[in-house]
Formats: structure tokens, C-alpha cells, sequence
């Protein structure tokens, strides 16, 4: 699977919910395209060694929001919904980067034009969202 | 489905001393559950009641649907059990454990004993008395899995194990239950293992059982709120499932079980500037919920005198 994910096991975050945001973020971050598979329970498991169950809680999350589809005998893929996150956690995620980014740019003393101009040469630099129809690239 | 595992009404005492009290637990087949509390609550003495070394004072367990004081040793071969420590037979090679071991299960499976010597980087020709710690653990849970048991009963087996070997532990649990009949029960202070593989936790507090539940059901049940103030914050109300509270300097932390709309209520009464609910992680609810209880006034009187 092109999304490495990695658990903290001492997080307060539990580790069925850690699973289910590293795939959110690896859709989003267009690492994992619309129609891959994704590993069996089983084979997740077996390679984060963890409880079957909990990967499967996770999995059962993600198709509850329609982040990913489960075909009868197939497995699990990607599904063709971009709205990944629900809005709120949207507004969360991007107010958690910003202040993250303001912080940072107090603390060297960058004032707010300069990074004005940053985020906007950034913004540019990325491609501008695909739309994800082909099919899986590793 | 039917259940591995019964301890019904379960008391234990040493002499004059109560060392289990009243414990009622029953552990499904195919389940993993982890078997939690401070040291000294009785853990051990209930896992050897359940396999029969000692006998209970009052009430019964049972195994595979035996009781634990008479269970046949057709039963016994079905059940794998770690002990605590890590005993070897310090004159045998790692292979004459293996033999003398497969002596007494009809079962035995020599890949699993090979598969698992070598993962813990054990070889057959080793004196099992000249072995490191880490290695004897390795040496006894491959003599614990070879047989393939049913069951299986491990006593704190990651006493002692390095990073490495105690995730060859947990991912050879794991490969036991690839059976759907297999079930196994252990006991830890590694919460972050067992939270990795446990299905369900057992909590052991002052010789009773205090918690039976999935390791979610407990984390969402135990609740942490911070309250900030623009002065030196208030002491904590009487709350019902108080569990601990801690106050700095213009914050003031409060743990509670169960916490509803009445105990949110009481804590806003306090005039907080503002109030969060705060996650904990699965080893911070367990101290919270087995350590000492009260107000913790580690650092308040210093604070109070500046």
C-alpha cells in the first residue's frame, strides 16, 4: 500500500481512529487514487501487528462515510467521493496548520506580508487537484 | 459462542490475608484479553487457580469446561500456559526442552518450536541455563505455542523483553489467533501492547474486578476536563466518580468515570474561563482509575506561597 501508516501507541488518540485518519489523509494527499485496493484486514493487521478487530473497526468507519467502498468478495478500494473529511474537520485541520504556521512565523519574527507572499508562492507550487479517474499509479 | 475461560464468584485468601474477592469473569472463545492491575492484586494467584495450582476458597473456575481442580490432562494439553518468569530447565539444551516438552502434548508442532526459537535468534545447541533473560522468554513461549494450545494463558510474558522481542511476542499471539477457537488470556503493564491486541481488558483493583469492558468502552468512560481561570483555581467539587484532580496556577484538571450532564454542570458552576474535555491515552485512564485517588497537592503549596 503506497500509505505507510504508523501507529503511536502511547497517543491519546485510539489506534483504530489513528488508521482511519492516515487513510483520510493519504486520499486527500492523492498518495492512495480512486479504485485502489486496500490491504485485507488480515494483511493490515498482520503488518501493523495489531488486533484484526481494530482494523476492521477502522474500515468500517471509513465505508460508514463513504471515504471507501467494500465489494462483496473483493476487498476493500477507494471510493470516488472527494469530500473526505466532513466540513467541520476541514475547518479544524486548516485552523490546527495556520496557527501552527502563524506561531512559527512570530516566533522568527516574519512579518504577515512576507508570509502572505510565501503561502502564495507555495500555493502555486502545487499541482492543481487531479481529477483522480486513472487508474492506481505506485 | 461458548466461553474459554469461567470464574465464578472466585475468593482467595492466603492465611488471614484476602487476595481475591468475589471475581466473576467470563472469557468468550476467540477472544484476546488483557488482564490488568498494580502489582500485588491477585492476578497471578487467579491465573493459578485457573489452572488448577491452587484451590479456591470460595467459588470455582473453569477451563475448556472443566473445573480448574480436576481437569484431565487431555484438557491440560489443550491449554498453553506462561508463567511468570520465564522458569527453564537450566541443564537442557534448547532442543531438549523442545523434546522433553513434546513429550507431554500430542500436538506438538516442531515448525512453530523452530519458527520461534529462531525468531528470538535462539539455536538448538544452546544451554537453556546460559541463556539471557530475553532468550529464556523466547525458549518458553516457543514451549508454550508448539502445542498449538486452545488456550492460552500468559503471565506478564513481556517481563523483561526488549522492543524487539516483545513485538515477536505480540505478533505470535496474534498468529494464534488465525484458529477462530483460540483464546487467550495475559496479563501486562505494557498498556501500549496490550491496547495494540487486546480485544477487551480486565482491571483488578484491591483484590476486586472493577472493569470488563473493550478498551474504547473504557477510554470513552473516563473523562478528563481542564478548566481554566483567571485566578488561582477553586479545589474540586465532591463529584460523583471523582477519580483525581490537580491544580496549577490558573488551571485546574479533573479525572472522572462517568461523567454526565450533572457533573459537567457542577463543574461549570465553578466559573471556569473557559472548559475542555482532554483524551487520555490508555495508560493515563489506567493510572487515573487504579492509582491513588484524591487531590494530588504535588505542587499547589508552593504555589499557594508565592
Amino acid at each position: 500500500m503506497p500509505v505507510a501508516i504508523t501507529l503511536h501507541p502511547a497517543s491519546d488518540v485510539p489506534i483504530f481512529r489513528q488508521i482511519v485518519r492516515q487513510i483520510q489523509q493519504g486520499i486527500v494527499q492523492g498518495k492512495l487514487q480512486r479504485g485502489e485496493q486496500l490491504p485485507s484486514v488480515r494483511a493490515l493487521a498482520e503488518s501493523l501487528v495489531v488486533n484484526p478487530n481494530t482494523v476492521a473497526k477502522a474500515y468500517q468507519e471509513l465505508v460508514a462515510s463513504g471515504v471507501v467502498e467494500s465489494r462483496a468478495g473483493r476487498g476493500i478500494f477507494v471510493a470516488a467521493k472527494r469530500q473526505v473529511f466532513s466540513k467541520q474537520e476541514e475547518k479544524r485541520r486548516l485552523a490546527q496548520a495556520a496557527q501552527q504556521l502563524c506561531a512559527e512565523a512570530r516566533l522568527f519574527e516574519v512579518p504577515l506580508e512576507r508570509l502572505q507572499k510565501l503561502l502564495a508562492a507555495e500555493w502555486n507550487e502545487l499541482q492543481p487537484p487531479t481529477d483522480s479517474t486513472k487508474g492506481p499509479t505506485s | 459462542m461458548s466461553d474459554a475461560i469461567v470464574i465464578d464468584h472466585l475468593t482467595k485468601y492466603y492465611g488471614q490475608r484476602e487476595i481475591v474477592r468475589d471475581l466473576c469473569l467470563r472469557i468468550p472463545t476467540g477472544s484476546i484479553y488483557g488482564f490488568l492491575g498494580r502489582n500485588g492484586v491477585g492476578k497471578t494467584t487467579t491465573i493459578r487457580t485457573l489452572l488448577g495450582f491452587e484451590e479456591p476458597t470460595r467459588g470455582s473456575t473453569q477451563i475448556l469446561g472443566e473445573d480448574s481442580r480436576h481437569l484431565k490432562p487431555e484438557t491440560r494439553a489443550r491449554i498453553g500456559y506462561l508463567p511468570e518468569g520465564h522458569f527453564v530447565y537450566r541443564w537442557m539444551t534448547v532442543a531438549e526442552c523442545g523434546k522433553f516438552q513434546a513429550s507431554f502434548f500430542p500436538d506438538w508442532n516442531q515448525e512453530i518450536f523452530e519458527a520461534v526459537i529462531s525468531h528470538f535468534r535462539l539455536t538448538p545447541k544452546m544451554k537453556a541455563g546460559h541463556l539471557s533473560r530475553g532468550q529464556r522468554a523466547g525458549l518458553c513461549l516457543a514451549l508454550t505455542l508448539a502445542p498449538e494450545p486452545e488456550v492460552l494463558v500468559l503471565d506478564d510474558p513481556a517481563l523483561g523483553l526488549d522492543p524487539v522481542a516483545r513485538r515477536n511476542l505480540l505478533q505470535s499471539m496474534l498468529y494464534i489467533m488465525r484458529k477462530p477457537d483460540r483464546t487467550i488470556l495475559f496479563s501486562s503493564h505494557l498498556l501500549s501492547d496490550v491496547e495494540r491486541v487486546a480485544d477487551r481488558i480486565a482491571i483488578l483493583d484491591g483484590t476486586t474486578l472493577s472493569v470488563d469492558s473493550t478498551i474504547e468502552y473504557f477510554r470513552e468512560h473516563l473523562c478528563q476536563y481542564v478548566l481554566r481561570f483567571e485566578q488561582t483555581p477553586p479545589a474540586a467539587p465532591e463529584l460523583d466518580g471523582l477519580l483525581e484532580s490537580f491544580r496549577s496556577d490558573r488551571e485546574l484538571f479533573v479525572t472522572l468515570a462517568n461523567p454526565d450532564d450533572k457533573t459537567e454542570a457542577a463543574l461549570r458552576a465553578l466559573n471556569p474561563k473557559s472548559m475542555e474535555p482532554v483524551e487520555l491515552s490508555l495508560e493515563d485512564a489506567f493510572i487515573s482509575y487504579v492509582g491513588d485517588h484524591g487531590e494530588k497537592t504535588f505542587f499547589t503549596k508552593d504555589l499557594g506561597a508565592a
